[in-house]
């Protein structure tokens, strides 16, 4: 059955149809969108407990009303994992919450992650057919997140189907959302999948990155323990390329890699001042609060806590290192951008949240110079005021400085987070695979297959920088292409 | 997993590990450092890698109690597990045929060398050793490195054991009786930026082996870096090798003491 029939004959069962008639159009469409229930924002600025609670399940299943069912539902030609939008939205709205969060399963690792750090705006939201009527799209992140917390909370889990283990051996470079989604697809299909992660915690970015005000630990946990079920296994502290080869790889039995090292090396700015003592790059900076707990006093890792501290760029990550900065006690916490705010790459629900948390927007300015005391410590960074010129090659307008226009702002602590270059180890330690001009790794769009024809790639290393969800979305298509390369090799051979 | 098979202590505070880690002793090279960290809430350190056992699989580790991690990892006994190890990272040192090499070592620096004394004695070079501590009972390891080398000079500060005097004095010395092709040094920051210092006015070639503050140590949170020639670098990706003569040692004194208030004890 392909993709657009099954959509089609989900949409025919008799219950389905029988919901639809149960309300007009009209009265769907009248529905004001839901608003996610919050904590208040001056205690949440000061603790890591998570922002968003959730909605509770009247809430849901009224905003899975507002959802029209379309038969040809332009929100799934969104998500780069193939949810079954309408689908599980319509169990929502029919108090079938379990059968819900299965729908999500059938094609995301980790539906509860995606509920939480997905830009659906840009993705599923945006094409939701209510915009069309200048409405407020479905709320579908939302209801995402709801069915899967739903289900967790329930104590019935569900793991997905698997079919009969065909001892094929697969090994995973990187734990992060792009391994995790090809260990579980490939998991399904039946094969031996083995994720190495070169950190001691597996979860990638979701642990090492991503806040637990924002994403908490323990959902990621949740969703990884699945994919154990499932019969994919972990192995922690071990490095594709350096702990083992790729040759190795071979001489252990693996017939197909799929590399998802993720995003390394931290960008800096190569201005005056950047090394000194108290300028980190927001890698540092997270990792340290999340993957080593140092804001615990339990721990043994330290963390600077700035009373000023300063976040250059604009993006999330930015977004989620001045929110900690603030949740570890700075009574400044500002964000530099060198654009205005309207060409900001951050969600917007993150702005809004850093905004209500007493975050300051310094927009139109970059940094020129930092400057420090006797013992290399940063104490004041000069900014540059900028303003909007023409367009560049990114459809956005480029800033331009305004000549003399130099501020000096007193700071104690500045975290730089203007981007990473893909992690250099694979890409130097792979003989044959090539990389692109930024060091990401190069693979055929369509398959994800790199120029080693065992070995697939996604995430990051392909992208250089992008978002959680598109990464599961490589894994996906990675997996597909793997199987039906491997399945090819099968057939021929017998 | 990471079982510690042997122990011994070279001097009071400094102690030699041999830890279970046969995928990393299989591939690592001279010059190579681990990621070691001991507890659930252990801090990550990284470590030089001073030798390995391929038939034992075992890789050996010499680290002196300076802070709270590493005085956790020396009071780890026989039979204990390392909570996390990873390696080897970093870049292998370069071993070729130089013609005579002079490899200067001071404190437990002298542990990491020893590998790289017995690679370039391997590749067929004249191998000079300067060994350095601040007295007698801190000189570690100069039997195994005569085993491996033409030529043993040890210096002390104090004067109790071999000639009174820095790591310095030991290379000037072997510099104005005959031709240094190249230098290699690992010790402290202070005494590595004295040592190029040196070398750079007797116009010898010379790689300093930098040990930085590090968090993930794979090339992703950047804590390592340092200017080299004046561009920035990363430690634990391009390094942790580096022409002494380009480092930038006061940036990197001045980074290592970044956390040094905030340390926890």
């Amino acid at each position: 059955m392909t993709t657009e029939e099954l959509i089609a004959s989900r949409r025919a069962e008799p219950w389905r149809e029988a919901l639809r008639k149960n309300r007009k159009n009209k009265e769907r469409t009248d529905i004001p969108r839901v608003r996610m229930n919050e904590l208040d924002p001056v205690y949440r600025s000061r603790t890591n407990e998570e922002v968003n609670l959730g909605l509770t399940p009247e809430q849901a299943m009224q905003e899975a009303q507002r959802c029209l069912d379309c038969p040809s539902p332009s929100c799934m030609d969104g998500c780069p994992v193939g949810i079954h939008i309408p689908t599980f939205i319509k169990q929502v709205e029919a108090g079938r919450f379990l059968d819900a969060a299965r729908t999500l399963k059938e094609t995301s690792a980790l539906p509860a992650v995606c509920g939480r750090v997905c830009p659906q705006e840009k993705q599923c939201e945006c094409r939701c057919i209510h915009l069309k009527m200048k409405k407020e799209p479905v709320a579908i992140g939302y209801l995402e997140r709801f069915a899967a917390d739903y289900e967790r909370e329930s104590g019935q889990m569900s793991i997905p189907a698997t079919a009969a283990r065909n001892g094929i051996k697969i090994a995973v470079a990187g734990s992060g959302p792009a391994g995790l989604s090809f260990a579980g697809d490939m998991a399904k299909r039946g094969y031996e999948v083995t994720v190495f992660e070169a950190l001691h915690e597996i979860g990638g970015v979701l642990k090492y990155g991503i806040p637990e005000f924002r994403l908490p630990n323990r959902i990621v946990e949740v969703e990884i323990d699945i994919l154990r079920k499932m019969g994919v296994r972990f192995l922690n502290n071990c490095i594709v390329g350096k702990t083992i080869t790729y040759e190795e790889l071979h001489d252990d039995g693996f017939v197909g890699i799929f590399v998802a090292s993720g995003a390394g090396l931290p960008n800096f700015m190569n201005i005056p001042g950047e090394n000194l003592a108290g300028v980190m790059s927001s890698n540092e900076y997270l990792t340290r609060v999340n993957l080593m707990d140092a804001a615990n006093p339990d721990s043994d890792t330290p963390i600077l806590k700035g009373k000023n501290v300063a976040i250059i760029g604009g993006g999330n990550t930015a977004m989620d290192s001045v929110r900690t900065a603030r949740r570890l006690g700075a009574d400044r916490a500002m964000i530099v951008y060198r654009r205005s705010e309207e060409e900001m790459p951050a969600r917007l629900e993150e702005v809004k949240h850093a905004k209500e948390e007493g975050i300051e927007f310094l927009t139109l300015h970059n940094p020129v110079e930092y400057t420090g005391d006797e013992n290399g410590r940063v104490r004041q960074m000069r900014l540059q005021k900028m303003t909007l010129g023409e367009a560049d090659a990114s459809g956005r307008r480029s800033p331009v400085p305004v000549e003399g226009a130099i501020e000096t702002i007193d700071v104690d602590q500045v975290i730089v987070s203007v981007g990473v270059s893909p992690n250099p180890l694979i890409p130097s330690t792979f003989k044959g695979l090539e990389v692109g001009r930024r060091g990401t790794v190069i693979v055929d769009e369509a398959t994800m297959r790199s120029t080693l024809s065992d070995v697939y790639a996604g995430g990051d290393i392909v992208r250089g920088g992008a978002t959680v969800i598109l990464a599961m979305g490589d894994g996906r298509k990675a997996a597909a292409a793997m199987d039906a390369a491997l399945s090819a090799d099968r057939l021929n051979s017998v | 997993m990471n079982k510690i098979v042997s122990k011994e202590y070279f001097s009071s505070n400094v102690v030699k590990l041999e830890v279970e880690a046969p995928l990393i002793a299989r591939s690592r090279r001279a010059g190579h450092f681990v990621i070691v960290k001991v507890g659930a809430k252990g801090e990550r350190i990284p470590l030089t890698i001073a030798g390995a056992d391929t038939v034992k699989g075992t890789i050996t580790l010499v680290i002196q109690a300076v802070g709270n991690s590493s005085k956790k990892i020396c009071n780890l006994n026989v039979g204990d597990e390392i909570t996390d190890l990873v390696g080897p990272l970093g870049q292998a040192t370069h071993i070729e045929k130089a013609g005579t090499v002079v490899c200067a070592g001071g404190g437990v620096g002298v542990a990491p060398l020893l590998p790289i004394v017995e690679a370039f004695h391997d590749a067929g070079n004249r191998v000079i050793v300067v060994l350095a501590a601040r007295t007698k009972e801190l000189v570690i390891l100069e039997e195994r490195m005569r085993a491996h080398s033409d030529e043993v000079i040890v210096m002390t500060d104090d004067g109790s054991y071999g000639n009174k005097g820095l790591i310095t004095n030991g290379i000037e010395t072997i510099a104005n009786r005959e031709k240094i092709d190249l230098c290699v040094t690992i010790g402290p920051a202070i005494m590595m930026k004295y040592v190029a210092a040196l070398t750079k006015r007797y116009q010898i070639p010379t790689i300093a082996s930098l040990n930085t503050i590090m968090v993930d140590g794979t090339g992703m949170c950047g804590a390592c870096r340092i200017t080299v020639g004046g561009k920035t670098r990363f430690v634990c990706v391009d390094g942790p090798e580096f022409d002494a003569h380009q480092v930038d040692f006061d940036e990197m004194l001045m980074r290592l003491g970044a956390y040094k208030e905030v340390e926890k004890h």
